[in-house]
């Protein structure tokens, strides 16, 4: 989703929504995780820019939002692939062989665990649990879980995003 | 026991069938009863929480002031973060409208104008479904100004998080909600003194909020003679781990756990022996598979066994698990989880996670195994919140129970 370009600002319709929200807690800085979340959305990582223009968008000084998303694991802080693959390795995907599961990815992509495919197509990361420990392995890419993991189901899961 | 949590019944999420079903009627019912009255309700049912700590329910809630200049505020803790953790979820999937008419009996209760629900970052797909389900609770008139013409107004409102165990714990997930980092606040204040924004607030768990509907309808009395009588009602147990069949059940509490394993979880694959069970989640203390007999899913029994009922998330681990690999897994993760704010967590955890790495590597010493044992001991008890204790348990209980365990991986 990243391009790496200057892109400004959000859509009009999550302005919209910002104001909507705000509107529903009595400090407007609470609306800041959703800010960042919609900037994701937008430019897929967050930028020193985007945090400033949210900031400003939330009431928030730059140092404010940096702390917030320094310390929130799932906001990029730099570009990532296409597909963020982010795999469960915590101890009851662990039981059931989310290692191997995370030693596939990586030999089938030629990639090592954080590091993103040339293409630009996947970015690979281990994941604390993800609450679905009943389903393990499992992996989350976007907002999508895909449980119960094999490998040659992981390899049809690679296939088909694109 | 028949589900009270999770009803079988097909398309239970949706509105209609909710309502079809006699949901919504418990709302109606509670909106003519008097506030007090409720509380008393559920103090008596001796609902406890079911976020891991099991405090009584409606003595929390009578700690909130009546009278109020400030607004006040309930917190549904929907972060459902630790390992072994997998029930809320199945609340939000499947029967959402039981927790949207729980929070209004227990807004209606503490006399609270807005509840937040707070779910974790990674969620976003049942974050998706409890909107639809809250959108639909406000069309029809049960959320909103005037409920039912009663006079009473609540606003609900959904809240995502972005990644951070921490925020499972009530004051961070306060913070968090404020738009802050994660970091958990010193108590005193309590919450129900001086939380969100300074205000009134009390803090529940999913599950135990998708209690409350059940308790109006089937009256304290009935629910406090369900499973064990000093923690009862009906509880979703999580299996997972080495176990046939891995996911969550509800059933009374109080049921032993070798049933919980052997039956709900249909055993372990290959027949093989059980080596250890975390009964509650990854923070609670480490049990042997040979000293199962007789240990229930309630908070009583499990104390006397050594460990805590947690959320009720079971981890079973078969005879050819590699324990110490398991325990550097969980430091692992209370590392990267500790918020930094107090010394003895953040490096603490650090410092055992490598000294764990270690062992793994067969490359520990027997002074590194007290050594473990001594960081383990200076962060429980020394840190603004539960974390430092949380890691420090699997560490103490895991050394103890199983100490050959990492003798046989000392080489020097």
């Amino acid at each position: 989703m990243s391009t790496g370009e200057q892109v400004n600002g959000l859509s009009e319709g999550n302005l919209r929504r910002i104001e909507e929200r705000k509107a529903r807690y009595p400090q407007p800085q609470a609306v800041l995780l959703e800010a960042l979340w919609m900037w994701q959305d937008e430019h897929g990582w967050i930028s020193e820019e985007g945090m400033r223009y949210i900031g400003d968008l939330v009431g928030a000084p730059y140092h404010h939002v940096l702390g917030a998303v320094t310390f929130y694991t799932m906001f990029n802080r730099k570009p990532v692939g296409r597909h963020k693959l982010e795999v469960c390795t915590n101890v009851s995907c662990m039981l059931r062989n989310s290692e191997r599961i995370l030693r596939h990815i990586e030999d089938r992509l030629q990639i090592k665990t954080g590091e993103t495919t040339k293409d630009n197509r996947f970015t690979l990361v281990e994941a604390e649990c993800l609450g679905s420990c009943g389903t393990a392995p499992v992996m989350q890419v976007g907002d999508r879980y895909y449980e119960n993991l094999d490998t040659s189901r992981v390899d049809k899961i690679l296939d088909d995003l694109k | 026991m028949e589900p009270l949590l999770l009803p079988p019944i097909p398309e239970y999420h949706r509105f209609d069938v909710y309502e079809a079903h006699g949901g919504y009627a418990m709302l109606k019912k509670a909106l003519s009863m008097k506030p007090a009255d409720i509380i008393n309700e559920v103090k008596a049912s001796n609902l406890r929480g079911r976020g891991g700590a099991c405090f009584p329910t409606g003595l929390k809630w009578s700690f909130m002031p009546r009278e109020s200049a400030k607004p006040k505020y309930l917190c549904v803790n929907g972060d459902e973060s630790e390992p072994g953790t997998f029930k809320d979820r199945q609340i939000f999937e499947h029967n959402p409208h039981q927790l949207i008419e729980g929070t209004v009996i227990a807004c209606f209760a503490m006399g609270i104008g807005t509840a937040y629900l707070y779910v974790r970052g990674e969620y976003k797909h049942w974050i998706d479904l409890v909107q639809k389900a809250v959108d639909d609770a406000y069309a029809h008139g049960y959320l909103g100004q005037n409920i039912l013409g009663s006079g009473f107004s609540l606003e609900f409102v959904l809240h995502r998080g972005a990644g951070a165990y921490i925020c499972g714990e009530e004051s961070a997930l306060m913070n968090s909600l404020e738009g802050q980092r994660g970091y958990p606040r010193i108590k005193p204040p309590f919450p129900a003194q001086n939380g969100l924004w300074g205000c009134p607030t009390t803090i529940n768990n999913v599950e135990t909020i998708a209690n409350v509907p059940v308790i109006l309808h089937i009256g304290a009395e009935t629910y406090a003679k369900i499973g064990a009588p000093r923690h009862p009602g009906p509880i979703l147990v999580g299996i997972s781990g080495h176990v046939n069949k891995p996911g969550v059940y509800e059933m009374p509490t109080g049921v032993p756990l070798l049933d919980i394993i052997n039956s709900y979880g249909g055993g372990v694959p290959g027949n093989k022996k059980i080596k250890a069970v975390i009964p509650g989640g990854s923070s609670t203390m480490v049990l042997r598979g040979d000293s199962l007999e007789g240990v229930c899913m309630d908070a009583e029994s499990l104390k006397a066994a050594g460990s805590s009922v947690g959320t009720a998330g079971v981890i079973v681990m078969d005879e050819d698990t590699d324990l110490v690999k398991v325990l550097w897994r969980i430091t692992h993760f209370y590392r990267h989880e500790s918020c930094g704010q107090c010394t003895p967590c953040r490096e603490g955890t650090g410092w055992m996670e490598k000294i764990l790495k270690r062992f793994v590597d067969s490359d520990g010493t027997y002074a590194d195994i007290n050594l473990l044992r001594d960081i383990a001991d200076n962060i429980e008890g020394n840190t603004i919140c539960a974390l430092g204790d949380a890691a420090a348990w699997p560490v103490q209980s895991m050394l103890k129970t199983f100490r050959g365990e990492f003798e046989s991986r000392v080489t020097k």
